[in-house]
């Protein structure tokens, strides 16, 4: 029997058919039909624009601003500052707010998230309500609930309500002394440095040490020691020797307003406050999942190595829970940043009120204000995740 | 010999006693002892966790139900001054606002249509979640395609026309399509039916969808600026599901390819959106997209922030779905490809369904933060809810010092109503998928 089976050449298929070929029409079809939306939208923007009679470039940013900005970390008034000037007061305020914010969300979020594992019930169910409640509605609403709900009966300026130590609460926000610092206060910031760089190195040696001989060392309480206490015995010495580099200006009552002091606007505290509290919400649940994620062989293995409990939670649980609770830890850092910009329904003048509200009513150059604006935003988060990646790839598990 | 008088020195002879039965393992005194007071830290933290609650939950009762108001027609009802006694939640106030926070000022005799888009919503809703629901096939069909048609027709009236030789224009973009589909399939030497499939379905659908659109109903034309409340605040939500799921696999796919530009042009699309804020990206839609537009087409402004919603949401859902399609094993795609299957097949047979299945639970808590998201198009001056109450709240036939609070609470029920259920759902759902890995 025969049974060579004759290789028939492979019909000839068309040329269409190669992967090659497609994948390049596939992506040139693309490319086209990108390019030709993008050239209509830029056409019909330029007609626009010229129907308007909207001037277009950056040239805006050197013009006076003309208005002003209720609450600015650099000098800012309506006829001298530029509208350069307003972007910059406008992403100082969102950074401070955020910056703050995520403070707070922090470490309230930590404290709930434990609270929901705890044993006891109570604590377990309280927090559970609480992120339950917080999580389901829009923070908008929690916002404007903060601003007009809770600040709105505060007492006008004349009555203002005295907390003492020269604080004051009233309608307009919350006065407190406003610290005034000598020239001198750099040694206390040096002294810092100091304690910031010394606690560096003890930790580098602590660990050798350990490695080494075994012997363990109290490095929180050096670290605390060098970074709080230095700068603190500085100044105690400094206000002995010297002047006293660090005064206090309290705000005074007049007829009509307080005089002096520093002012926290009443929208800055509704604004925290609603970001840190919903932020914890989800902060919260982050860290359970993280804890929960460490499995139960694991401090009990610790435990009998004779650890004692306390040991077990910060050297074996929290590491291991750190892992996994960074990276969506970081994105709601991301997502408080960005919901910051809620600020516009309250009117905090953060960089999407000032910029994007003031600034783009003013001038009408939408294109512009809207790719400035968004830009800032875009870089804070690509450089965020760059670093957490980063992060990221130094604690992951290495597997062989 | 010798190992019995060993172990009698550390063997024991005699039996222990039995110790006392513990005092309480069950009932509520023993649960209490066990979960409240098991030491001194739990102790206070419960009495700290109770004065809490003594401190905050009565007056929070007090203001929603003992001390609220239920019956009234204008602010003397709501008015401690007016009324005697201390007043809480005024929900006099919200029954009689309760159709403007629905419906805006839509028209009233119209506002059955509204109804009816409420119905269809719900059902489309039901049908698609309910995972054993029947035929959830043409459950999507009637989710992305019906329902969409159905309630832009209800909702403005429909009729839009399109002007003289539209349908002219149609048919001829019609044939060139069905042409150019047949000669691709010529020239690939594959069969000339699918082509035609195809090609005479894309027509149909976008044939009948805009025939539809063009009929005349009767209904009386409502412009979207009479739109309101509980209606806007659902629209846009529905539109941003409706949009971002099929476009969000789109990316995923796209973000998945391997050709090199596509994946770029997902990967930049779903990053910028991702990282800039929902109210950048509404206000960006609200300024900007007017000036891309060609000079004479106004663009309506309810239209604005939809299309913003959907840009957003799409780009979140994409991630989603990416998540679904990266826990695929790669086992799955080798074998579709073995089996011949090109990659449309491939996708739309065996890896999607898959895919979609295990991050549905995602896919919800994507639908939770649309929903919650949907409140800031009031920024931008949409009549949502939010803006509804924002304006009835200062309405001076109702100035009475609890109305801001009340209309607040209204709307935080509201919200929360929807969100916690879709969780709810969405738990439930995981519970479900994982049941395969539990033991």
């Amino acid at each position: 029997m025969n049974s060579v089976v004759s290789q028939a050449e492979p019909p000839k298929k068309s040329f269409l058919y190669d992967p090659k070929v497609r994948a390049a029409f596939y992506q040139i079809l693309l490319v086209v039909v990108v390019t030709y939306l993008f050239y209509k939208a830029a056409t019909n923007a330029i007609e626009n624009l010229q129907r308007a009679k909207i001037a277009s470039g950056f040239g805006f940013l050197e013009n006076t601003a003309g208005f002003d900005i209720s609450q600015s970390l650099i000098p800012f008034s309506a006829a001298g500052s530029t509208y350069g000037d307003a972007f910059l007061v406008g992403l100082l305020n969102t950074l401070v707010v955020a910056a703050i914010g995520i403070v707070f969300a922090t470490i309230l979020g930590f404290a709930i998230g434990i609270a929901r594992l705890s044993t006891n019930w109570m604590v377990a169910k309280v927090a559970m309500v609480y992120v339950e409640l917080l999580r389901n509605i829009p923070l908008l609403l929690q916002l404007l609930f903060w601003y007009i709900a809770v600040l709105g009966p505060l007492p006008q300026p004349r009555n203002s309500l005295e907390m003492g130590g020269g604080f004051f609460l009233n309608s307009r926000g919350l006065f407190m002394p406003r610290p005034i610092f000598a020239s001198d206060v750099s040694a206390i910031l040096i002294a810092l440095a100091i304690g910031v760089v010394g606690a560096f190195v003890f930790r580098h040696w602590a660990k050798k040490q350990q490695a080494a001989t075994g012997r363990q060392y109290r490095v929180g309480l050096v670290t605390l020691g060098l970074v709080l206490g230095l700068p603190i015995l500085t100044w105690i010495v400094l206000a002995l020797t010297a002047t006293n580099p660090i005064g206090f200006d309290p705000p005074r009552k007049g007829t009509f307003n307080l005089q002096g002091g520093m002012q926290i606007l009443p929208e800055f505290v509704a604004l925290l406050i609603g970001l840190t509290t919903y932020t914890a919400a989800f902060i919260a649940e982050v860290v359970r999942a993280g804890i929960l994620a460490v499995s139960k062989g694991q401090s009990e293995a610790a435990g009998s190595l004779g650890l004692k409990p306390g040991q077990i939670l910060r050297l074996v649980v929290v590491p291991q829970a750190m892992r996994v609770i960074v990276p969506p830890l970081t994105s709601q850092y991301l997502n408080l940043t960005k919901n910051s910009s809620l600020a516009v329904a309250i009117g905090y003048p953060d960089l999407v009120q000032v910029f994007m509200g003031t600034v783009l009513n003013q001038t009408g150059q939408a294109i512009e204000v809207v790719v400035i604006t968004m830009g800032v935003y875009l870089t804070i988060s690509l450089v965020t995740s760059l670093v957490m990646n980063t992060y990221n790839r130094r604690v992951a598990i290495v597997e062989r | 010999m010798t190992t019995a008088v060993d172990m009698s020195h550390y063997v024991r002879s005699d039996k222990i006693e039995a110790l006392p039965p513990p005092r309480l393992t069950r009932g509520p005194l023993a649960w209490m002892r066990e979960n409240l007071f098991s030491g001194p830290v739990n102790t206070i933290l419960t009495l700290v966790v109770l004065y809490l609650l003594y401190v905050t939950i009565p007056p929070v009762i007090r203001f929603l139900f003992t001390d609220a108001v239920w019956t009234g027609t204008d602010r003397a009802a709501c008015r401690e001054d007016t009324v005697g006694h201390p007043v809480g939640a005024c929900w006099a106030f919200v029954i009689e606002k309760i159709n403007f926070f629905t419906y805006g000022s839509y028209p009233a005799p119209e506002r059955w249509r509204v109804n009816i888009f409420f119905l269809l919503l719900a059902i489309g809703v039901g049908w698609l979640l309910w995972l054993r629901a029947p035929r959830r096939d043409l459950g999507a069909v009637y989710f992305f395609w019906v329902f969409p048609v159905a309630s832009y027709i209800l909702l403005t009236g429909g009729n839009v026309d399109f002007g003289g030789g539209f349908w002219l224009t149609f048919a001829i973009a019609a044939v060139a399509l069905v042409g150019l589909l047949v000669a691709a399939a010529y020239f690939l030497q594959t069969s000339m039916r699918t082509a035609l499939i195809i090609g005479l379905g894309i027509v149909a659908v976008i044939g009948i969808t805009l025939a539809f659109i063009e009929w005349d109903f009767g209904l009386l034309p409502v412009p979207t600026a009479l739109w309101g409340g509980i209606l806007v605040t659902l629209l846009v939500a529905t539109v941003g599901i409706v949009f971002s799921l099929p476009f969000g696999i789109l990316l995923a796919l796209g973000r998945r390819s391997k050709l090199p530009i596509l994946r770029l042009a997902s990967v930049i699309f779903i990053e910028f959106v991702r990282g800039v804020p929902l109210i950048t990206v509404l206000i960006m839609a609200n300024t900007m997209l007017p000036l891309f537009l060609p000079p004479d087409t106004g663009v309506d402004r309810l239209v604005r922030p939809l299309v913003g919603t959907a840009i957003f949401a799409s780009a979140y859902m994409a991630e989603v779905v990416r998540g679904g399609l990266q826990a695929m094993p790669k086992g799955q795609y080798e074998g579709a490809m073995s089996l011949g299957l090109n990659y449309p097949q491939m996708m739309i047979l065996i890896i999607l369904p898959q895919a979609l299945r295990i991050v549905i639970p995602g896919i919800v808590n994507t639908f939770i933060g649309l929903f919650k998201d949907t409140s800031l198009v009031s920024v931008v001056g949409i009549f949502d809810l939010i803006k509804t109450i924002e304006a009835s709240r200062i309405d001076p036939n109702w100035a009475a010092p609890t109305i801001s609070y009340t209309g607040y609470a209204f709307a935080a029920l509201f919200y929360f109503i929807f969100c916690f259920g879709m969780s709810r759902y969405s738990i439930g759902m995981e519970r479900r998928l994982a049941a395969g890995q539990k033991r």
